[in-house]
Protein backbone atom coordinates (compact mmCIF):
# COMPACT_ATOMS: atom_id res chain seq x y z
CA UNK A 1 0.00 0.00 0.00
CA UNK A 2 2.33 2.43 1.09
CA UNK A 3 5.00 1.51 -2.35
CA UNK A 4 2.02 2.01 -4.71
CA UNK A 5 1.13 5.82 -3.12
CA UNK A 6 4.77 6.81 -3.18
CA UNK A 7 5.05 5.39 -6.68
CA UNK A 8 2.18 7.20 -7.65
CA UNK A 9 3.51 10.58 -6.34
CA UNK A 10 6.50 10.23 -8.12
CA UNK A 11 4.14 9.46 -11.81
CA UNK A 12 2.38 12.45 -10.43
CA UNK A 13 4.84 14.81 -10.19
CA UNK A 14 6.80 13.37 -12.72
CA UNK A 15 3.97 13.86 -15.38
CA UNK A 16 4.33 17.62 -14.50
CA UNK A 17 7.46 18.17 -14.62
CA UNK A 18 8.35 15.89 -17.94
CA UNK A 19 5.48 18.68 -19.04
CA UNK A 20 8.55 21.04 -18.99
CA UNK A 21 10.93 19.18 -21.07
CA UNK A 22 7.69 18.56 -23.76
CA UNK A 23 7.25 22.23 -23.92
CA UNK A 24 10.67 22.89 -24.87
CA UNK A 25 11.08 20.20 -27.67
CA UNK A 26 7.02 21.16 -28.50
CA UNK A 27 8.35 24.66 -29.53
CA UNK A 28 11.26 23.46 -31.57
CA UNK A 29 9.10 20.79 -33.59
CA UNK A 30 6.30 23.21 -34.07
CA UNK A 31 8.70 26.45 -35.02
CA UNK A 32 9.76 23.66 -37.60
CA UNK A 33 6.90 22.62 -38.95
CA UNK A 34 5.04 25.50 -39.31
CA UNK A 35 8.15 27.07 -41.34
CA UNK A 36 8.29 24.42 -43.28
CA UNK A 37 7.47 25.89 -46.58
CA UNK A 38 9.94 28.51 -46.42
CA UNK A 39 12.61 25.81 -45.19
CA UNK A 40 11.67 23.76 -48.13
CA UNK A 41 12.06 26.49 -50.53
CA UNK A 42 14.34 28.63 -49.84
CA UNK A 43 16.91 26.23 -48.51
CA UNK A 44 20.68 27.74 -46.69
CA UNK A 45 20.08 30.43 -49.13
CA UNK A 46 17.20 31.89 -46.67
CA UNK A 47 20.16 32.59 -44.36
CA UNK A 48 22.13 34.85 -47.19
CA UNK A 49 19.73 36.58 -49.33
CA UNK A 50 18.85 40.51 -48.57
CA UNK A 51 15.57 39.95 -50.63
CA UNK A 52 12.34 40.79 -48.24
CA UNK A 53 9.87 40.77 -50.74
CA UNK A 54 6.40 39.80 -49.84
CA UNK A 55 4.93 40.92 -52.90
CA UNK A 56 6.72 38.54 -55.18
CA UNK A 57 7.23 35.75 -52.81
CA UNK A 58 11.23 36.01 -51.87
CA UNK A 59 12.42 35.92 -48.72
CA UNK A 60 16.08 36.77 -47.07
CA UNK A 61 16.49 36.63 -43.67
CA UNK A 62 20.01 38.32 -43.60
CA UNK A 63 19.37 42.21 -43.41
CA UNK A 64 17.18 41.04 -40.06
CA UNK A 65 19.97 38.62 -38.80
CA UNK A 66 22.43 40.94 -39.30
CA UNK A 67 20.35 43.94 -37.39
CA UNK A 68 19.97 41.45 -34.63
CA UNK A 69 23.23 40.54 -33.72
CA UNK A 70 25.06 44.12 -34.95
CA UNK A 71 22.31 45.95 -32.15
CA UNK A 72 22.74 43.06 -29.32
CA UNK A 73 26.84 43.02 -30.06
CA UNK A 74 27.23 47.28 -30.12
CA UNK A 75 24.39 46.76 -26.74
CA UNK A 76 27.49 44.83 -24.83
CA UNK A 77 30.29 46.84 -26.17
CA UNK A 78 28.36 49.55 -24.04
CA UNK A 79 26.46 47.50 -21.65
CA UNK A 80 29.39 45.17 -20.35
CA UNK A 81 31.75 47.56 -18.95
CA UNK A 82 29.31 49.28 -16.74
CA UNK A 83 27.92 46.20 -15.46
CA UNK A 84 30.59 45.14 -14.56
CA UNK A 85 31.78 48.73 -13.10
CA UNK A 86 28.33 48.38 -11.17
CA UNK A 87 29.11 44.78 -10.01
CA UNK A 88 32.51 46.29 -8.91
CA UNK A 89 31.21 48.94 -7.14
CA UNK A 90 28.33 47.36 -5.31
CA UNK A 91 30.80 44.46 -4.06
CA UNK A 92 34.20 45.86 -3.13
CA UNK A 93 33.98 49.76 -3.25
CA UNK A 94 30.59 50.71 -1.46
CA UNK A 95 29.67 51.40 1.72
CA UNK A 96 27.91 48.96 3.37
CA UNK A 97 25.30 50.86 3.96
CA UNK A 98 24.62 52.37 0.57
CA UNK A 99 24.75 48.46 -0.67
CA UNK A 100 21.44 47.30 -0.79
CA UNK A 101 19.44 50.49 -2.15
CA UNK A 102 21.74 50.95 -4.45
CA UNK A 103 21.49 47.07 -5.39
CA UNK A 104 17.83 47.18 -5.92
CA UNK A 105 17.81 50.32 -7.84
CA UNK A 106 19.85 48.97 -10.57
CA UNK A 107 17.51 45.80 -10.55
CA UNK A 108 14.40 48.18 -11.02
CA UNK A 109 16.10 48.64 -14.59
CA UNK A 110 15.00 44.99 -15.23
CA UNK A 111 11.38 44.98 -13.81
CA UNK A 112 10.23 48.03 -16.02
CA UNK A 113 8.46 46.64 -18.98
CA UNK A 114 9.58 46.50 -22.12
CA UNK A 115 6.81 48.41 -23.48
CA UNK A 116 7.47 52.05 -21.39
CA UNK A 117 11.13 51.27 -22.25
CA UNK A 118 10.13 51.61 -25.91
CA UNK A 119 7.92 54.23 -25.60
CA UNK A 120 10.11 56.61 -23.83
CA UNK A 121 12.16 56.01 -26.45
CA UNK A 122 10.09 57.25 -29.31
CA UNK A 123 8.98 60.42 -27.63
CA UNK A 124 12.38 61.21 -25.39
CA UNK A 125 15.26 58.87 -26.85
CA UNK A 126 14.90 59.51 -30.11
CA UNK A 127 14.51 63.05 -30.88
CA UNK A 128 18.01 63.24 -28.46
CA UNK A 129 19.50 60.80 -31.05
CA UNK A 130 18.48 63.31 -33.79
CA UNK A 131 19.80 66.56 -32.24
CA UNK A 132 22.90 64.70 -31.92
CA UNK A 133 22.81 62.81 -35.31
CA UNK A 134 22.44 66.93 -36.22
CA UNK A 135 25.06 68.42 -34.39
CA UNK A 136 27.46 65.55 -35.43
CA UNK A 137 30.77 66.89 -36.99
CA UNK A 138 31.08 66.66 -40.82
CA UNK A 139 34.46 65.18 -40.95
CA UNK A 140 33.20 61.78 -38.69
CA UNK A 141 29.70 61.97 -40.95
CA UNK A 142 32.29 60.33 -44.12
CA UNK A 143 32.86 57.57 -42.28
CA UNK A 144 30.68 54.21 -43.17
CA UNK A 145 29.79 54.07 -39.36
CA UNK A 146 28.51 57.46 -39.48
CA UNK A 147 27.05 57.89 -42.87
CA UNK A 148 23.41 58.80 -43.73
CA UNK A 149 20.64 61.16 -42.98
CA UNK A 150 20.20 62.41 -38.99
CA UNK A 151 16.57 60.37 -39.09
CA UNK A 152 16.83 59.83 -34.91
CA UNK A 153 15.24 56.42 -35.60
CA UNK A 154 18.04 54.33 -36.05
CA UNK A 155 20.60 51.72 -35.11
CA UNK A 156 22.31 54.37 -32.31
CA UNK A 157 19.07 54.40 -30.75
CA UNK A 158 17.69 50.97 -30.29
CA UNK A 159 21.72 50.29 -29.36
CA UNK A 160 21.32 52.37 -26.63
CA UNK A 161 18.22 50.77 -25.18
CA UNK A 162 18.91 47.99 -25.49
CA UNK A 163 22.44 48.68 -23.54
CA UNK A 164 20.31 50.08 -20.62
CA UNK A 165 17.96 47.18 -20.68
CA UNK A 166 20.97 44.66 -20.65
CA UNK A 167 22.51 46.14 -17.92
CA UNK A 168 20.75 44.87 -14.64
CA UNK A 169 21.17 41.29 -15.91
CA UNK A 170 24.59 40.94 -16.66
CA UNK A 171 25.63 42.83 -13.84
CA UNK A 172 23.53 40.98 -11.30
CA UNK A 173 25.40 37.64 -12.15
CA UNK A 174 28.66 39.64 -12.49
CA UNK A 175 27.97 40.24 -8.76
CA UNK A 176 27.96 36.75 -7.72
CA UNK A 177 30.63 35.69 -9.03
CA UNK A 178 32.54 38.54 -7.81
CA UNK A 179 30.66 38.01 -4.77
CA UNK A 180 31.71 33.91 -4.89
CA UNK A 181 35.75 34.23 -5.57
CA UNK A 182 37.44 33.36 -2.18
CA UNK A 183 38.54 36.75 0.48
CA UNK A 184 41.97 34.43 -0.15
CA UNK A 185 42.33 35.84 -3.62
CA UNK A 186 41.77 39.03 -2.52
CA UNK A 187 43.81 39.10 1.20
CA UNK A 188 46.72 37.81 -0.70
CA UNK A 189 46.61 40.45 -3.89
CA UNK A 190 46.85 43.03 -0.70
CA UNK A 191 49.47 41.20 1.30
CA UNK A 192 51.51 41.22 -1.66
CA UNK A 193 51.48 44.94 -1.31
CA UNK A 194 48.56 45.50 -4.34
CA UNK A 195 46.76 48.54 -4.57
CA UNK A 196 42.47 48.29 -4.52
CA UNK A 197 42.33 48.24 -8.43
CA UNK A 198 45.09 45.39 -8.61
CA UNK A 199 43.34 43.16 -5.94
CA UNK A 200 40.17 43.48 -7.62
CA UNK A 201 42.09 42.56 -10.67
CA UNK A 202 42.96 39.68 -9.22
CA UNK A 203 39.43 38.79 -8.32
CA UNK A 204 38.33 39.53 -12.36
CA UNK A 205 41.06 37.41 -13.51
CA UNK A 206 39.93 34.60 -11.25
CA UNK A 207 36.20 34.87 -11.90
CA UNK A 208 36.58 35.53 -15.49
CA UNK A 209 35.28 32.91 -16.80
CA UNK A 210 31.78 33.25 -14.87
CA UNK A 211 31.63 37.10 -16.09
CA UNK A 212 32.09 36.26 -20.28
CA UNK A 213 28.96 34.01 -18.71
CA UNK A 214 27.28 36.75 -17.03
CA UNK A 215 27.85 39.17 -20.46
CA UNK A 216 27.05 35.61 -22.66
CA UNK A 217 23.51 36.15 -20.30
CA UNK A 218 23.60 39.69 -21.31
CA UNK A 219 23.92 39.05 -24.70
CA UNK A 220 20.93 36.67 -25.14
CA UNK A 221 18.45 38.97 -23.73
CA UNK A 222 19.38 41.75 -26.28
CA UNK A 223 19.11 39.16 -29.25
CA UNK A 224 15.58 38.49 -27.81
CA UNK A 225 14.36 42.20 -27.15
CA UNK A 226 11.40 43.11 -29.21
CA UNK A 227 9.27 46.06 -28.46
CA UNK A 228 11.70 48.76 -27.50
CA UNK A 229 14.00 47.83 -30.61
CA UNK A 230 10.81 47.44 -32.81
CA UNK A 231 9.73 50.96 -31.66
CA UNK A 232 12.54 52.95 -32.16
CA UNK A 233 15.44 51.19 -34.98
CA UNK A 234 13.42 52.13 -37.72
CA UNK A 235 12.15 48.85 -39.59
CA UNK A 236 14.21 48.95 -42.29
CA UNK A 237 15.44 45.37 -44.15
CA UNK A 238 18.78 46.64 -45.59
CA UNK A 239 22.15 46.02 -43.94
CA UNK A 240 24.17 48.76 -43.30
CA UNK A 241 27.12 48.87 -41.30
CA UNK A 242 26.27 52.41 -39.72
CA UNK A 243 25.16 53.53 -36.47
CA UNK A 244 23.01 56.26 -38.20
CA UNK A 245 21.06 54.31 -40.59
CA UNK A 246 17.64 52.33 -39.86
CA UNK A 247 17.40 49.43 -39.80
CA UNK A 248 15.88 45.97 -38.55
CA UNK A 249 15.63 42.81 -36.39
CA UNK A 250 14.52 39.69 -36.35
CA UNK A 251 12.33 39.87 -32.68
CA UNK A 252 11.14 43.19 -34.95
CA UNK A 253 10.39 41.79 -38.29
CA UNK A 254 8.22 39.37 -36.34
CA UNK A 255 6.34 41.70 -34.00
CA UNK A 256 5.47 44.15 -37.44
CA UNK A 257 4.63 42.19 -40.17
CA UNK A 258 3.15 38.41 -38.53
CA UNK A 259 -0.52 39.60 -38.43
CA UNK A 260 -0.17 41.45 -42.02
CA UNK A 261 1.05 38.16 -43.57
CA UNK A 262 -1.21 37.07 -46.08
CA UNK A 263 -0.60 33.94 -47.74
CA UNK A 264 1.36 30.59 -46.29
CA UNK A 265 4.71 31.33 -47.53
CA UNK A 266 4.99 34.74 -46.00
CA UNK A 267 4.48 33.54 -43.09
CA UNK A 268 6.07 30.27 -42.89
CA UNK A 269 8.97 32.82 -43.62
CA UNK A 270 8.53 34.96 -40.44
CA UNK A 271 8.06 31.75 -38.23
CA UNK A 272 11.22 30.23 -39.77
CA UNK A 273 13.09 33.91 -38.52
CA UNK A 274 11.58 33.23 -35.40
CA UNK A 275 12.85 29.19 -35.13
CA UNK A 276 16.51 31.20 -35.91
CA UNK A 277 15.96 33.23 -33.49
CA UNK A 278 15.25 30.35 -30.87
CA UNK A 279 18.47 28.46 -31.79
CA UNK A 280 20.60 31.81 -31.53
CA UNK A 281 19.53 32.26 -28.25
CA UNK A 282 19.29 28.69 -27.25
CA UNK A 283 23.33 28.26 -28.11
CA UNK A 284 23.92 31.67 -26.53
CA UNK A 285 22.06 30.88 -23.26
CA UNK A 286 23.17 27.64 -23.33
CA UNK A 287 27.35 28.68 -23.96
CA UNK A 288 26.62 31.34 -20.63
CA UNK A 289 24.78 28.67 -18.38
CA UNK A 290 27.95 26.51 -18.87
CA UNK A 291 30.25 28.92 -18.35
CA UNK A 292 28.90 29.96 -14.96
CA UNK A 293 28.18 26.44 -13.74
CA UNK A 294 31.65 25.70 -14.64
CA UNK A 295 32.68 28.68 -11.84
CA UNK A 296 30.67 27.00 -9.73
CA UNK A 297 32.63 24.16 -9.52
CA UNK A 298 35.74 26.02 -9.56
CA UNK A 299 34.77 27.76 -6.36
CA UNK A 300 34.69 23.86 -4.97
CA UNK A 301 38.80 23.70 -5.76
CA UNK A 302 39.22 27.32 -4.31
CA UNK A 303 41.74 26.50 -1.86
CA UNK A 304 44.27 24.99 -4.35
CA UNK A 305 44.14 28.20 -6.25
CA UNK A 306 46.05 30.92 -4.39
CA UNK A 307 49.13 30.73 -6.52
CA UNK A 308 47.57 32.22 -9.56
CA UNK A 309 46.81 35.43 -7.26
CA UNK A 310 50.04 35.73 -6.53
CA UNK A 311 51.07 36.03 -10.34
CA UNK A 312 48.52 37.99 -11.12
CA UNK A 313 49.03 40.49 -8.65
CA UNK A 314 52.62 40.79 -10.05
CA UNK A 315 51.61 40.93 -13.31
CA UNK A 316 49.36 43.87 -12.22
CA UNK A 317 51.94 45.85 -10.02
CA UNK B 1 57.09 47.67 -12.06
CA UNK B 2 55.19 50.95 -12.07
CA UNK B 3 55.95 53.54 -9.33
CA UNK B 4 53.72 53.79 -6.27
CA UNK B 5 52.14 56.96 -7.18
CA UNK B 6 51.16 55.89 -10.51
CA UNK B 7 49.82 52.24 -9.40
CA UNK B 8 47.78 54.57 -6.62
CA UNK B 9 46.18 56.97 -9.21
CA UNK B 10 45.47 54.03 -11.66
CA UNK B 11 43.81 52.45 -8.88
CA UNK B 12 41.72 55.75 -7.86
CA UNK B 13 40.42 56.66 -11.47
CA UNK B 14 39.45 52.51 -11.71
CA UNK B 15 37.50 52.62 -9.03
CA UNK B 16 36.14 55.97 -9.61
CA UNK B 17 34.86 55.10 -12.65
CA UNK B 18 33.34 51.89 -11.20
CA UNK B 19 31.31 54.50 -9.40
CA UNK B 20 30.42 56.14 -12.50
CA UNK B 21 28.85 53.03 -13.84
CA UNK B 22 26.33 52.98 -11.06
CA UNK B 23 25.30 56.38 -11.96
CA UNK B 24 25.14 55.12 -15.78
CA UNK B 25 22.65 52.90 -14.75
CA UNK B 26 20.45 55.27 -12.41
CA UNK B 27 20.78 57.96 -14.85
CA UNK B 28 18.09 56.41 -17.24
CA UNK B 29 16.34 54.66 -14.55
CA UNK B 30 15.57 58.03 -13.15
CA UNK B 31 14.46 59.54 -16.58
CA UNK B 32 12.43 57.07 -17.41
CA UNK B 33 10.31 57.01 -14.32
CA UNK B 34 10.22 60.53 -14.48
CA UNK B 35 8.67 60.98 -17.60
CA UNK B 36 6.40 58.16 -17.24
CA UNK B 37 5.09 59.93 -13.82
CA UNK B 38 5.11 63.44 -15.36
CA UNK B 39 3.50 62.81 -18.56
CA UNK B 40 1.10 59.87 -17.37
CA UNK B 41 0.10 62.01 -14.46
CA UNK B 42 -1.15 64.77 -16.47
CA UNK B 43 -3.66 62.58 -18.48
CA UNK B 44 -4.48 60.01 -15.99
CA UNK B 45 -7.73 60.70 -14.29
CA UNK B 46 -10.79 58.58 -13.12
CA UNK B 47 -11.80 58.48 -16.55
CA UNK B 48 -8.77 56.19 -17.61
CA UNK B 49 -9.79 53.29 -15.57
CA UNK B 50 -13.67 53.49 -16.31
CA UNK B 51 -14.14 54.60 -19.58
CA UNK B 52 -13.91 53.06 -22.78
CA UNK B 53 -10.96 54.48 -25.68
CA UNK B 54 -12.70 57.34 -27.59
CA UNK B 55 -12.36 57.46 -31.45
CA UNK B 56 -9.20 59.83 -32.66
CA UNK B 57 -10.27 63.47 -32.06
CA UNK B 58 -12.51 63.13 -29.20
CA UNK B 59 -11.16 63.79 -25.79
CA UNK B 60 -11.06 62.03 -22.89
CA UNK B 61 -11.92 58.06 -23.01
CA UNK B 62 -9.76 55.42 -21.17
CA UNK B 63 -8.57 52.06 -21.09
CA UNK B 64 -10.83 49.94 -18.87
CA UNK B 65 -10.86 47.40 -21.61
CA UNK B 66 -7.32 47.08 -21.43
CA UNK B 67 -7.19 47.19 -17.91
CA UNK B 68 -9.53 44.46 -17.17
CA UNK B 69 -8.04 42.45 -20.38
CA UNK B 70 -4.89 42.34 -18.65
CA UNK B 71 -5.96 40.87 -15.83
CA UNK B 72 -7.68 38.60 -17.59
CA UNK B 73 -4.82 37.32 -19.64
CA UNK B 74 -2.44 37.40 -16.49
CA UNK B 75 -5.20 35.48 -14.35
CA UNK B 76 -5.18 32.99 -17.58
CA UNK B 77 -1.69 32.55 -17.27
CA UNK B 78 -1.29 31.79 -13.75
CA UNK B 79 -4.39 29.39 -14.16
CA UNK B 80 -2.00 27.33 -16.30
CA UNK B 81 1.33 28.07 -15.02
CA UNK B 82 1.08 27.60 -10.82
CA UNK B 83 0.11 23.72 -11.06
CA UNK B 84 2.65 23.04 -13.72
CA UNK B 85 4.94 25.58 -12.12
CA UNK B 86 4.81 24.26 -8.46
CA UNK B 87 4.20 20.60 -9.29
CA UNK B 88 7.03 20.52 -11.50
CA UNK B 89 9.40 21.76 -8.99
CA UNK B 90 8.05 19.54 -6.45
CA UNK B 91 9.60 16.83 -8.25
CA UNK B 92 12.94 18.63 -8.92
CA UNK B 93 13.59 19.28 -5.48
CA UNK B 94 12.15 15.47 -4.50
CA UNK B 95 14.12 13.17 -7.10
CA UNK B 96 16.99 15.99 -7.18
CA UNK B 97 19.01 13.02 -8.72
CA UNK B 98 17.18 11.66 -11.63
CA UNK B 99 17.89 12.17 -15.37
CA UNK B 100 13.92 13.61 -15.40
CA UNK B 101 15.06 16.22 -12.87
CA UNK B 102 18.08 17.27 -14.54
CA UNK B 103 16.24 17.64 -18.00
CA UNK B 104 13.51 19.67 -16.14
CA UNK B 105 15.87 22.34 -14.56
CA UNK B 106 17.58 22.10 -18.37
CA UNK B 107 14.29 22.42 -19.84
CA UNK B 108 13.14 25.30 -17.33
CA UNK B 109 16.55 27.20 -17.87
CA UNK B 110 16.61 26.86 -21.42
CA UNK B 111 12.63 27.83 -21.81
CA UNK B 112 13.71 31.02 -19.25
CA UNK B 113 15.90 32.20 -22.33
CA UNK B 114 13.46 32.40 -25.23
CA UNK B 115 12.47 35.55 -26.04
CA UNK B 116 9.16 35.77 -25.61
CA UNK B 117 8.02 37.01 -28.99
CA UNK B 118 9.13 33.42 -29.63
CA UNK B 119 6.59 31.74 -27.37
CA UNK B 120 3.94 34.21 -28.88
CA UNK B 121 4.74 32.46 -32.65
CA UNK B 122 4.55 29.04 -31.15
CA UNK B 123 1.66 29.90 -29.11
CA UNK B 124 -0.01 31.42 -32.70
CA UNK B 125 0.62 27.99 -34.54
CA UNK B 126 -0.78 26.04 -31.40
CA UNK B 127 -3.65 27.60 -30.32
CA UNK B 128 -4.47 30.14 -32.84
CA UNK B 129 -4.22 28.90 -35.90
CA UNK B 130 -6.00 25.42 -35.23
CA UNK B 131 -9.21 27.82 -33.66
CA UNK B 132 -8.59 29.86 -36.56
CA UNK B 133 -9.10 33.12 -33.89
CA UNK B 134 -7.16 34.88 -31.63
CA UNK B 135 -8.18 35.30 -28.33
CA UNK B 136 -7.85 35.45 -24.80
CA UNK B 137 -6.81 31.67 -23.87
CA UNK B 138 -4.13 31.87 -26.45
CA UNK B 139 -2.67 35.42 -24.68
CA UNK B 140 -2.96 33.02 -21.39
CA UNK B 141 -1.01 30.11 -22.48
CA UNK B 142 1.33 32.10 -23.90
CA UNK B 143 2.08 34.06 -20.60
CA UNK B 144 1.78 30.69 -18.42
CA UNK B 145 4.37 29.51 -20.95
CA UNK B 146 6.52 32.40 -20.01
CA UNK B 147 5.64 31.91 -16.12
CA UNK B 148 6.42 28.61 -15.92
CA UNK B 149 10.03 28.68 -15.42
CA UNK B 150 10.32 30.74 -12.85
CA UNK B 151 7.78 29.14 -11.05
CA UNK B 152 9.36 25.81 -11.39
CA UNK B 153 12.82 27.34 -10.11
CA UNK B 154 11.43 29.12 -7.47
CA UNK B 155 9.81 25.84 -6.31
CA UNK B 156 12.66 23.47 -6.34
CA UNK B 157 14.75 26.74 -4.59
CA UNK B 158 12.67 26.99 -2.52
CA UNK B 159 11.79 23.46 -1.34
CA UNK B 160 15.72 22.73 -0.56
CA UNK B 161 15.77 25.29 1.76
CA UNK B 162 13.03 23.60 3.86
CA UNK B 163 14.93 21.82 6.50
CA UNK B 164 15.44 18.55 6.64
CA UNK B 165 13.86 17.32 10.26
CA UNK B 166 10.53 18.65 9.35
CA UNK B 167 10.23 16.13 5.84
CA UNK B 168 12.11 13.30 8.70
CA UNK B 169 9.35 14.06 11.22
CA UNK B 170 6.84 13.41 8.78
CA UNK B 171 7.59 10.19 7.82
CA UNK B 172 8.51 9.10 10.85
CA UNK B 173 5.50 9.55 11.56
CA UNK B 174 4.15 7.28 9.30
CA UNK B 175 3.23 9.89 6.03
CA UNK B 176 3.50 9.09 2.96
CA UNK B 177 5.96 11.09 0.91
CA UNK B 178 3.10 12.60 -0.97
CA UNK B 179 1.63 13.27 2.90
CA UNK B 180 4.61 14.62 4.08
CA UNK B 181 5.33 16.90 0.96
CA UNK B 182 1.62 18.63 1.14
CA UNK B 183 1.09 19.00 4.25
CA UNK B 184 4.68 19.42 6.18
CA UNK B 185 7.08 20.47 3.38
CA UNK B 186 5.59 21.87 1.06
CA UNK B 187 3.37 24.78 3.23
CA UNK B 188 6.57 25.51 5.33
CA UNK B 189 7.89 26.62 1.48
CA UNK B 190 4.83 28.07 0.96
CA UNK B 191 5.30 32.24 1.60
CA UNK B 192 8.14 32.46 -0.66
CA UNK B 193 6.79 30.47 -3.02
CA UNK B 194 3.96 32.98 -3.78
CA UNK B 195 6.05 35.55 -3.47
CA UNK B 196 7.58 34.04 -6.77
CA UNK B 197 4.52 33.67 -8.14
CA UNK B 198 4.12 37.73 -7.49
CA UNK B 199 7.21 38.37 -9.38
CA UNK B 200 6.47 35.81 -12.18
CA UNK B 201 2.72 37.50 -12.44
CA UNK B 202 4.35 40.83 -11.90
CA UNK B 203 6.61 40.35 -15.08
CA UNK B 204 4.47 39.05 -17.32
CA UNK B 205 1.61 41.76 -16.62
CA UNK B 206 4.21 43.80 -18.57
CA UNK B 207 4.44 41.53 -21.83
CA UNK B 208 3.60 42.84 -24.67
CA UNK B 209 5.37 41.04 -27.52
CA UNK B 210 3.43 37.13 -26.80
CA UNK B 211 0.19 38.89 -27.11
CA UNK B 212 0.63 41.06 -30.00
CA UNK B 213 -1.00 37.83 -32.43
CA UNK B 214 -2.41 35.35 -29.49
CA UNK B 215 -4.90 37.82 -27.66
CA UNK B 216 -4.31 40.52 -30.64
CA UNK B 217 -6.51 43.70 -29.24
CA UNK B 218 -9.96 44.83 -28.98
CA UNK B 219 -11.37 48.15 -29.24
CA UNK B 220 -14.36 46.93 -27.24
CA UNK B 221 -15.34 45.72 -23.78
CA UNK B 222 -14.77 41.83 -23.96
CA UNK B 223 -14.48 38.94 -21.67
CA UNK B 224 -15.21 36.18 -23.48
CA UNK B 225 -12.12 33.93 -23.26
CA UNK B 226 -12.53 32.87 -27.30
CA UNK B 227 -12.56 36.07 -28.08
CA UNK B 228 -9.61 38.64 -29.20
CA UNK B 229 -8.77 40.69 -25.67
CA UNK B 230 -7.04 44.43 -24.99
CA UNK B 231 -4.30 44.33 -22.85
CA UNK B 232 -2.71 47.64 -21.59
CA UNK B 233 0.62 46.84 -23.25
CA UNK B 234 -0.65 45.74 -26.75
CA UNK B 235 -3.24 49.37 -26.30
CA UNK B 236 0.20 51.19 -25.32
CA UNK B 237 2.05 49.90 -28.26
CA UNK B 238 -1.17 50.58 -30.53
CA UNK B 239 -1.15 54.61 -29.49
CA UNK B 240 2.65 54.78 -29.31
CA UNK B 241 2.92 54.37 -32.60
CA UNK B 242 -0.20 56.13 -33.49
CA UNK B 243 0.47 59.43 -34.97
CA UNK B 244 -2.35 61.58 -32.79
CA UNK B 245 -1.28 63.49 -29.58
CA UNK B 246 -4.24 62.23 -27.72
CA UNK B 247 -3.55 59.00 -28.44
CA UNK B 248 0.02 59.35 -27.02
CA UNK B 249 -1.10 61.14 -23.94
CA UNK B 250 -3.12 58.15 -23.48
CA UNK B 251 -0.37 56.04 -24.06
CA UNK B 252 1.52 57.90 -21.31
CA UNK B 253 -1.24 57.41 -18.98
CA UNK B 254 -1.05 53.61 -19.53
CA UNK B 255 2.46 53.41 -19.12
CA UNK B 256 2.73 55.47 -15.71
CA UNK B 257 -0.38 52.33 -14.53
CA UNK B 258 1.57 49.58 -15.73
CA UNK B 259 4.66 50.67 -14.31
CA UNK B 260 2.43 51.36 -10.91
CA UNK B 261 0.93 47.80 -11.37
CA UNK B 262 4.94 46.46 -12.00
CA UNK B 263 6.56 47.70 -9.50
CA UNK B 264 4.13 47.68 -6.81
CA UNK B 265 3.94 43.50 -6.78
CA UNK B 266 8.16 43.40 -7.41
CA UNK B 267 8.25 45.39 -4.32
CA UNK B 268 5.51 44.13 -2.38
CA UNK B 269 6.69 40.49 -3.09
CA UNK B 270 10.56 41.92 -1.89
CA UNK B 271 9.26 43.09 0.89
CA UNK B 272 7.74 40.00 1.85
CA UNK B 273 11.01 37.97 0.85
CA UNK B 274 12.49 40.28 3.23
CA UNK B 275 10.46 39.87 6.00
CA UNK B 276 10.67 36.12 5.45
CA UNK B 277 14.37 36.24 5.68
CA UNK B 278 14.38 38.28 8.92
CA UNK B 279 11.73 35.62 10.25
CA UNK B 280 14.59 32.62 9.50
CA UNK B 281 17.36 34.36 10.62
CA UNK B 282 15.32 35.34 14.11
CA UNK B 283 14.67 31.37 14.20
Amino acid sequence: MRISSERWFKIGTGLFAAAVVVLVVGIAIELTRQSWLAIQKFGLAFLTSDTWDPVSGEFGARPFIWGTLYSSVLALLIAAPVALGIAIFLTDLCPPRLRAPLTQLTELLAAIPSIVYGLWGIFVLVPAVRALQVAFPDALRQLPLFSGPPLGVGMLSAVLILAVMVVPYTSSVAREVLRAVPVAQREGAYALGATRWEAIRVALQYGRVGIVGAIMLGFGRALGETMAVTMVIGNTPKLSLSVFAPQYTMAAVIANEFTEAADDLYLHALIEIGLLLFIITLLVNGGSRLLIWRMGRQDAGASRRVAPAAAAAEGGA
Amino acid sequence: MSSPRVRKAVSFVMTALCGTAVLFALIPLAFILFFAVSRGVQSLSLDFFTHMPTPVGERGGGMANAIAGTLIVTALGALFAVPVGVISGIYVAEYRETRLATMVRFAADTLNGVPSIVVGVFVYGLVVLPFKQFSALAGGVALGIIMIPIITRTTDELLRLVPGSLREGALALGATRGRAVFSVVLPAALPGIMTGIVLALARVAGETAPLLFTAFNNRFWSTGLTQPISSLTVQIYAYAISPYDDWHRQAWAGALVLILIVLGCSLLARFATMRLERMHVGR
